[in-house]
């Protein structure tokens, strides 16, 4: 048996993968929290919610009209897209001119009374769903077995945040958003409907969190719980990237999501901790985060 | 062009502007002089909709703006270049310039931007915040006169910079009134204002106190002395 630093290769390969895909959505919900906190200073305890929103919504769309997996990759984060807007216009925008505090209150209000009516419908242990016809079977790597699924989800995934990256980046619309992060006021001034801009903006952050809701559906089954067993972990990896910095949720997504996975064939007892460890060491020696501007 | 009357302001509960009143018609280069904290940054941030609290009067071509959003005021065609110049560290010095949104059709051209601010052009690429001091006021005049606005209110265009680059500055706004352009411009240096400016009014304790129309800005010396203090 082949072996590296004493451990299965086989086991290490595994492990890597299912990093992977945990990285993937620590990238993709990270992102949009970055992108809404860079905008609207408000940290969006709700993603895990909404996160699980997304998948109830596909589930919902197969279960009452019959609408499958592809099409509501795209319809379950533009229904929860719009929920968010609704959310942003009715009450978070309300807070702006208060402390930070009054938005991580609100948001974490409304994660607990949307996962409290999902559990209240569906129960703790949630409902399934399907993997596509088209991703059933394992995909021979050469070197492994891959779940064609989970290689889908590393890949959608990543694709979906490159293409969010170049959006911020190279777009008119990014370097407005940028723009209005370092000083909105002066957006404004320049002609810019920064309201609109920022309702848009916890839409479009949202909608990040159900399409990764969506990837997760088949793979951990739809559950009032799947948001809150991620947001934890994803809030290290947002203060470990930089708040607000968008590079550096993707990375750290990443990057983290393997290192668990690293961990779990090296010292399994770490895998639940890692992450916070790097969170202590990060903030002692670099208190912005990796990507962060001090 | 502008007309400013009864205006009031508040930054929470100080009351700063006290029934701010003067005019610039079109064409016209007029300046606000006064001592630090006299309230011209917080007369043009009034106009522009960014105070938190303000009263009063403030017709753009006609056309009631006090109750207007910030984005709205923009668009009646206010170009606003802010004292602290208001570069975006995070966009390039062609995004910078791009930011500003269109208001009006006849705005000017990249070409001729760049013909009036050459070392923009070299610096497309860069960091808008590794320019120089004198390249950022550049680039934070240059960026509003592509958006058709008309009016441009200036907020000590030359805090700060060496005295060749003032002179490139007034040379400017002396190219840019030219070209038709209204200019409202703050200033603390009145040798400069005389260079540019057709009229201007005195600021004090956030009221307007006299207006000196330029050619009698040398007859007037003591009494400007007098108000600035110098
Ligand atoms: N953001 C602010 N909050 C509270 N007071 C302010 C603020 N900005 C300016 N002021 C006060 O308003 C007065 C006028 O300031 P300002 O308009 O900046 O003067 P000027 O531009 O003529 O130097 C000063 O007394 C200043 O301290
Ligand atoms: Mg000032």
């Amino acid at each position: 048996m082949i072996t590296i630093f004493g451990k299965p290769l086989l086991l290490l390969y595994g492990q890597l993968t299912l990093g992977l895909i945990n990285g993937a959505f620590y990238a993709l919900l990270s992102l949009g929290l970055a992108v809404i906190f860079g905008l609207l200073n408000i940290i969006n305890f709700a993603h895990g919610a909404l996160f699980m929103l997304g998948g109830f919504v596909a589930w919902a769309l197969l279960e009452y009209l019959d609408i499958g997996y592809w099409p509501a990759l795209v319809l379950a984060p533009l229904i929860v897209g719009v929920f968010g807007v609704v959310m942003e216009k009715t009450l978070i925008n309300r807070l702006y001119k208060l402390d930070h505090l009054y938005g991580l209150l609100l948001t974490f209000g409304c994660a607990l009374i949307i996962e409290g009516l999902a559990r209240n419908e569906f129960g703790s242990s949630g409902v399934p769903y399907p993997i596509p016809d088209e991703l059933r079977g394992p995909l021979d790597l050469g070197f492994m077995m891959l779940p064609a699924y989970r290689a889908w989800v590393v890949v959608a995934a990543a694709g979906v945040c490159l293409a969010t990256w170049l959006v911020i980046e190279k777009t008119r619309i990014g370097s407005t958003l940028r723009a209005a992060t370092e000083n909105a006021p002066l957006v404004q001034a320049f002609g810019v409907n920064v309201p609109r801009l920022i309702t848009l903006t916890y839409g479009a952050g949202v909608a990040l969190a159900a399409f990764a809701g969506v990837l997760a559906a088949p793979i951990y089954s739809v559950n009032p719980n799947m948001g809150a067993n991620f947001i934890i972990t994803v809030f290290a990896v947002v203060v470990i990237g930089g708040m607000g910095s968008i590079l550096g949720s993707i990375v750290t997504g990443f990057g983290l999501g393997i290192l668990e996975g690293l961990t779990k064939v090296y010292y399994p007892q770490a895998s639940a901790t890692v992450v916070f460890m790097v969170m202590v060491i990060v903030l002692l020696a670099r208190p912005a985060g990796l990507f962060g501007k001090a | 062009m502008l007309e400013v009357s009864g205006l009031n302001a508040w930054y929470g509960e100080s009351h700063i502007l006290h029934g701010v009143a003067f005019d610039v018609r079109a064409g016209e280069v007029v300046t606000l002089l006064g001592r630090n904290g006299a309230g011209k940054t917080t007369t043009m941030k009034s106009i522009m909709g960014l105070v938190p609290r303000r009263a009063g009067s403030i017709r753009c071509n006609g056309r009631e703006t006090i109750a207007l959003r910030p984005d709205l005021i923009a668009r009646a065609g206010i170009g606003f270049c802010p004292e602290e110049r208001g570069i975006f560290a995070s966009l390039s010095v062609t995004e910078n310039l791009m930011l500003p949104r269109v208001v009006a059709p006849g705005g000017l051209d990249l070409p001729t931007i760049y013909a009036l601010f050459p070392n923009l052009k070299e610096r497309a690429g860069s960091q808008g915040t590794k320019l120089s001091g004198g390249e950022q006021q550049m680039l934070a005049i240059a960026r509003i006169l592509r958006t058709g606005a008309r009016l441009l209110l200036l907020d000590e265009p030359t805090e700060g910079l060496a005295p060749v680059i003032v002179q490139q500055i007034g040379r400017t706004i002396r190219e840019i009134k030219a070209r038709g352009f209204t200019v409202l411009l703050v200033e603390q240096n009145f040798r400069f204002a005389q260079t540019v400016a057709d009229r201007h009014y005195v600021m004090e304790h956030g009221r307007v106190v006299d207006m000196i129309p330029n050619a009698q800005l040398g007859a007037s010396m003591e009494k400007l002395h007098g108000y600035l203090g110098v």
